[in-house]
Formats: C-alpha cells, sequence, structure tokens
C-alpha cells in the first residue's frame, strides 16, 4: 500500500506538495490543437512526423486538402484501417478539416531515406516508372501529377518521398485490390491497377530511398494539366456532416 | 385404428394447434390495411417525420457507412448472423415507394412488411410499436420526401435456423407484443412524453438491457443495461447508481450529455463514447431541449436498484496489487500526463479516472475499448472541437492493457475488480 492511501486525499496532496515539491502537479495541458489531436500523435509520432515501426505514415507537412480527402475517406468508409475508422467517425467536416490543416501548416525536418534493399535491376525499373512511366501500357509517370520533385501539389496531391517503404508499399497494394479508394473517379484505383506487383515493390523500393531536401514543401500548383481525371483533386464538394 | 396411430395423429393436432397459436400471436392487434387514396402531405408533415426520424436514429441503421442517405446496407451484427437494413427512399422498385402508410404503419407496430414477411427485431419494433399512428404518418411523409436511390436490398446472412420465418414467428409469439403506448395519468406530462421517447422512438433499451440466449429482452422497461453482442461495448444501466444512473443528476447535466455528447458535473468531466456517441450525432444532438429535458425527467425518475452481480472486492487487497504491480509504471509513462498523477484529470478537457463510474464498473469491456481503441467524444456544435485520446492498441499489448486497467481500477479510492489479459482479449476480439 502506498503512503498517500492511508490520509485523507486534502493531506496526502499537501503533504506531497511539501515533501515532494511537484511531484503531484496536475497534469499540464494547454488548450491547444496540437493538445487535441493527441489522438493523432500516438501512432504518427511527435507532432505527426510519422511513426516509430515504420508503418504509420508521415502526416506533418502534407497538403491540407489532401490531408483532409484521407481523413473524409477514412471517417466515411472510402479507406478502411480499424483504428482510423473508429476514431474519426465521431468528427465533422468543420473538425476534420481544422485537423488537417493543423498537420499541413508544421514543417519539420524529415527522416533519413530507408537504404534499399532491392537489386539493381528492380531500382532502376522503379526509377523509370516514377519518372517516365510506361505509356505502352498506358502508365502515367508518378511526376507527371505528384511534381517533378516528388514533394505533392498543394491542396490535394500528397509527396511521394518521406515516406516508409512497408507504408507506400501497403497503399499501392491496397489500392491495387479496391481496399483503399478515393473519391470517383479514382485515378490512383486506375494507375495501381495497371502496376504488376513488382512494380509496386520497385516503386516503393526507390521512392523510400530518396531523400527530402532540407525545407522542401509540396509544390504550388501542378507542373501540367492532369494526365487522369482525379476526383480527389478539385477540393470543392458539399458538406457530408456539417 | 391402432395406438400409434392415435399418437401420431395426437402429435399431428397438438403440433397444428400450436402453429394455429403462433401465428394467432403473430397477427394480434393487426388492423385492416386501408386502402384510401393517400393525401399530399404537407411541409409541416414532413418536418415533422424528420424530426421524429432523429428521435429514432433511423438513418443510424438505414445508411451505410459513406453510403447513399436513407438507401440501406448496413449490416446489424447479431449472434444469430447479420441482418442488413432495406433502402427506406422511396425508389418503388427498391425502396419505400409502393409502401402506403398502412403499410408503413403495420410494419413499425406489428413488425411485418409489406409482402406479410415477418421482420427481423434487429428493426426495433418491440419498441416502435408504441410509436402513435399520427408519428408513424409523419415518418411516412418524411420517408417519401427524400430522393429516391435503386439500391437493391442486401440479404441477412443468418444462421439456419434463425433465417427461416417460422421461427422468427416463435420468437416474436414469446418476446413481442404489439403495444398501444398508455399515458400514466398519476405522473407530470414531461414523464410521459419522456417515456413515450425513450421506450418507443429512442429504442433506448436495443442496448441497455440485457438478452437471453434467444435475443429476447424482458420489455422496453428494462433499462438495466448489457452487453452489445459482437461490438462488445456494455450498455450501462441506466437504473443503477454505480453504472449510468442518472437519478442524482440534474437535469441540465442529462441534457448537455445528450445535446453536446459531453457535460460537466461539478467541475468533472463526463462525457460519451463509443456507440453512444452514434447515438449523440445521430439522434439526440438533434432534439428539442424540451424533448431532452422530458427524456431526462423520465430517466431521473427511474427505480435506482443495485444490481446483484456487483461483487465489491477488499479494497485493501485490490490496492495493495495494483499499487505495487506493473500497471503503476506503465500509467505513469502512458496516462498521467493528461489524467493525472492521482487521476484527477484535467476540468472540462480529460474526465478524472479517480471516482469515474466507466472505469470501475463491474464489467471492464468499455475501459478496454477506450484503451485499445482511443477515441474523440463526438463533435457536436456544443463541443465542435474535442480533445482525443490516442488508441493503445499498437504500444500495449493485452496483459499490458490488463496490468493498466487494474492499476487503475484500484488506485485513488477507486476499489473495482481487478482486469485479466483474457478478459482484455474477449473484448477487443471483436469489431
Amino acid at each position: 500500500m502506498s503512503w498517500h492511501r492511508t490520509f485523507p486525499v486534502g493531506a496526502a496532496l499537501a503533504l506531497a506538495v511539501g515533501a515532494f515539491g511537484a511531484a503531484h502537479a496536475a497534469p499540464k495541458v494547454e488548450d491547444t490543437m496540437a493538445q487535441r489531436v493527441q489522438a493523432c500523435t500516438g501512432c504518427h509520432g511527435p507532432q505527426g512526423r510519422a511513426g516509430s515501426d515504420g508503418y504509420y505514415p508521415r502526416i506533418a507537412g502534407k497538403p491540407a486538402g489532401y490531408l483532409y480527402n484521407q481523413l473524409l475517406g477514412f471517417r466515411d468508409g472510402r479507406r478502411s484501417y480499424g483504428l482510423m475508422n473508429s476514431l474519426l467517425a465521431p468528427l465533422s467536416d468543420d473538425y476534420l478539416r481544422e485537423i488537417a490543416a493543423h498537420f499541413a501548416g508544421l514543417t519539420l525536418p524529415y527522416p533519413q531515406p530507408q537504404p534499399a534493399t532491392a537489386n539493381v535491376d528492380a531500382l532502376s525499373r522503379g526509377e523509370t516508372l516514377v519518372l517516365r512511366g510506361d505509356a505502352a501500357r498506358r502508365i502515367p509517370a508518378c511526376v507527371q501529377c505528384h511534381d517533378t520533385t516528388l514533394m505533392g501539389v498543394a491542396p490535394a496531391v500528397p509527396a511521394l518521398i518521406g515516406l516508409p517503404r512497408d507504408y507506400l508499399n501497403a497503399q499501392l497494394g491496397a489500392w491495387r485490390t479496391g481496399n483503399r479508394r478515393a473519391a470517383a473517379p479514382d485515378c490512383m484505383a486506375q494507375v495501381a491497377q495497371a502496376l504488376a506487383p513488382e512494380d509496386i515493390g520497385a516503386v516503393s523500393q526507390w521512392l523510400a530511398a530518396q531523400p527530402v531536401a532540407n525545407g522542401a514543401k509540396p509544390a504550388a500548383q501542378l507542373p501540367a494539366p492532369l494526365p487522369l481525371r482525379c476526383g480527389g483533386v478539385p477540393d470543392e464538394r458539399p458538406a457530408t456532416r456539417p | 385404428m391402432t395406438a400409434w396411430r392415435w399418437t401420431a395423429l395426437g402429435v399431428a393436432a397438438l403440433v397444428a394447434a400450436l402453429a394455429g397459436l403462433v401465428w394467432a400471436l403473430n397477427v394480434r392487434d393487426e388492423s385492416a390495411i386501408d386502402t384510401a387514396a393517400p393525401t399530399a402531405p404537407t411541409a409541416e408533415l414532413i418536418a415533422r417525420g424528420a424530426y421524429l426520424a432523429h428521435a429514432g436514429n433511423c438513418a443510424g441503421c438505414h445508411t451505410a457507412t459513406g453510403g447513399a442517405f436513407y438507401a440501406g446496407g448496413r449490416g446489424v451484427p447479431t449472434p444469430f448472423g447479420t441482418v442488413y437494413a432495406p433502402n427506406l427512399t422511396p425508389d418503388p422498385a427498391t425502396g419505400l415507394g409502393r409502401w402506403s402508410r398502412a403499410e408503413f404503419w403495420r410494419a413499425l407496430h406489428n413488425g411485418r412488411s409489406r409482402d406479410g414477411r415477418l421482420l427481423y427485431p434487429a428493426f426495433p419494433y418491440p419498441n416502435y410499436t408504441r410509436i402513435t399512428r399520427d408519428d408513424a404518418d409523419a415518418l411516412h411523409a418524411y420517408l417519401g420526401s427524400l430522393p429516391a436511390v435503386a439500391q437493391p436490398n442486401r440479404p441477412h446472412a443468418l444462421r439456419f435456423p434463425f433465417d427461416q420465418q417460422a421461427a422468427l414467428a416463435v420468437w416474436r409469439a414469446l418476446y413481442f407484443r404489439p403495444t398501444v403506448h398508455a399515458t400514466d395519468a398519476t405522473r407530470p406530462a414531461e414523464w410521459n412524453r419522456g417515456a413515450y421517447l425513450v421506450e418507443g422512438l429512442g429504442h433506448c433499451n436495443a442496448c441497455h438491457a440485457s438478452r437471453n440466449a434467444l435475443g429476447g429482452t424482458t420489455g422496453p422497461l428494462d433499462l438495466a443495461g448489457g452487453l452489445i453482442p459482437v461490438q462488445n461495448w456494455y450498455a450501462p444501466s441506466l437504473t443503477s447508481p454505480q453504472e449510468a444512473g442518472v437519478a442524482a443528476w440534474d437535469v441540465q447535466d442529462i441534457v448537455a450529455l445528450l445535446k453536446t455528447g459531453t457535460a460537466a458535473r461539478g467541475g468533472r468531466l463526463v462525457a460519451v463514447a463509443g456507440p453512444m456517441s452514434e447515438v449523440v450525432i445521430g439522434s439526440t444532438q438533434h432534439l428539442s431541449q424540451a424533448d431532452l429535458g422530458a427524456m431526462a425527467s423520465y430517466l431521473k425518475a427511474l427505480p435506482q436498484t443495485i444490481p446483484d452481480n456487483v461483487t465489491v472486492a477488499p479494497v485493501k487487497a485490490i490496492a495493495a496489487a495494483a499499487t505495487a504491480g506493473p500497471g503503476a509504471k506503465l500509467y505513469e509513462q502512458h496516462c498521467a500526463p493528461c489524467h493525472g498523477e492521482q487521476g484527477e484529470g484535467v476540468s472540462g478537457i480529460y474526465p478524472a479516472l479517480a471516482g469515474n463510474r466507466a472505469v470501475v464498473m463491474s464489467t471492464p469491456a468499455n475501459a478496454v475499448h477506450l484503451v485499445v481503441e482511443g477515441g474523440f467524444a463526438p463533435a457536436t456544435p456544443g463541443n465542435p472541437r474535442p480533445f482525443g485520446m490516442p488508441p493503445f492498441a499498437t504500444l500495449l499489448n493485452d496483459g499490458e492493457v490488463a496490468q493498466v486497467l487494474t492499476f487503475v481500477r484500484g488506485s485513488w479510492g477507486n476499489a473495482a475488480a481487478a482486469v485479466s489479459a483474457l478478459e482484455v482479449s474477449r473484448y477487443r476480439g471483436a469489431k
């Protein structure tokens, strides 16, 4: 039995302050957005920099419209991951937009890239698909939409570098099988379905090995008109839950 | 005629008589379907129907996650299989487009479909039977005003024999009786309105009552709490001061909890979680102060009893085990930054864990869900930017969740039984 059980609570608190200073001080909690979204940073890492296990993606500094679309997608079932689905179920469009803006506004250093483990042929295949695509198979290059820097384009196209390899693999695979969906027309589903499983491994290997330049941010506008129509890109759509 | 023939004849007669009885019980209190041409519903009637649909949280089941409004498709998991809510939009082929008001009333009041088939009680007609005919007509008018969506109904996925109409007929003979809601003249009008909402449209006891092996409850007056099948959240007793009874609460606090999802009772934060969040989002936040006040006065007046299954373990033993165990260290690391070293919480932001009924309830199901899944209070106009708790599913294993809950349930004056890793595994398993 610990000592403070034997005293009335008031006396115990008074003693605690006397004996140990601030040992039993009330938690320091400020009314900030960072405090409100602690439910997110538990897995996505401090300030949303990425989780420790190589799966939970970085959310800090991603374009606000992209993050908002993903939050809506998890809440409304287009993306499926149990913890995210149940966590976001009770939240409104407005609050999800605010949460997205919070993480989009954080500019924090990126981690070192993951050294590739694939062979030279696979890496070269990955690099080709990312930078040039495969016209014969109607696969656009990643850089056509995600910017030549691969840092994404505000407000709705995400960066492809600075992400864990396992996460990239899992997302492209989920898109290919229909487990991850975006608002129709779902351009990434078309791209992922045109990719073979070996393509996905190669692209993920190459992307995860690329460094992110200091202070890199999403581009302000698309490098050229999108090669496919993407329902997730126009940000304005009617609110689904006011 | 030989003896065995007499026996067979007797058995056949008995079976026929029982079947006849079951059938008679299934169609009792049914009025003839009137075929009078419907009058065009007024805007006022439609608006009243929309309000009542919120009171019944109809969209909660009849709208799939991310699906078209009221086009059905959401599965209600039950121990007997999954029941899929049908399309209620006015599409003639797949929705209610061809349903008359009388047929709609028969579905609510008698639990029978337009084609005469018996409906599964996952559609809570044991409660909705209490809805007045006027309110049923308003709901019918509202649903008829929605945009028609052509979406075929998904067949239920129930195991044999629960997929048989005959089995359902027996269930209904045992557990369902069409009821007209009666006013209790000895009670104030406000209490009566609350009773109508809680026992009828609100179908509170669809969750807040225990069910027997056949899924039957003892009726809409039973609000003594129960584990929600398959989801494994525990809907606490509304008749126990140790669980979620509100006899000692101010009406305004009960109203605030239903309206906004949170309440500050004497400076302590109370928040809804889990399935009750869905109820606040889909239903109670939309209700008028008057109706919430009525529900509050009904709930306050419920007779309070301490359930017999509550076992209070010896406090000293618990405290010794809890505070010395590894749970204390886990608490210090993961929980104390928000909930405080003394479980005191932060006023208006994080709930206190010391003396928190949800923490010390005899069933630790909800505490397990909260630690594993985390959660936000529902975002409502009264609490638009809720604080959130992180899920610990990926940080703590079943044994560690059990240790930290054992610590919390046995510290700072809390005196609830320890939680085992097995219990954690059982409650978090479903979903």
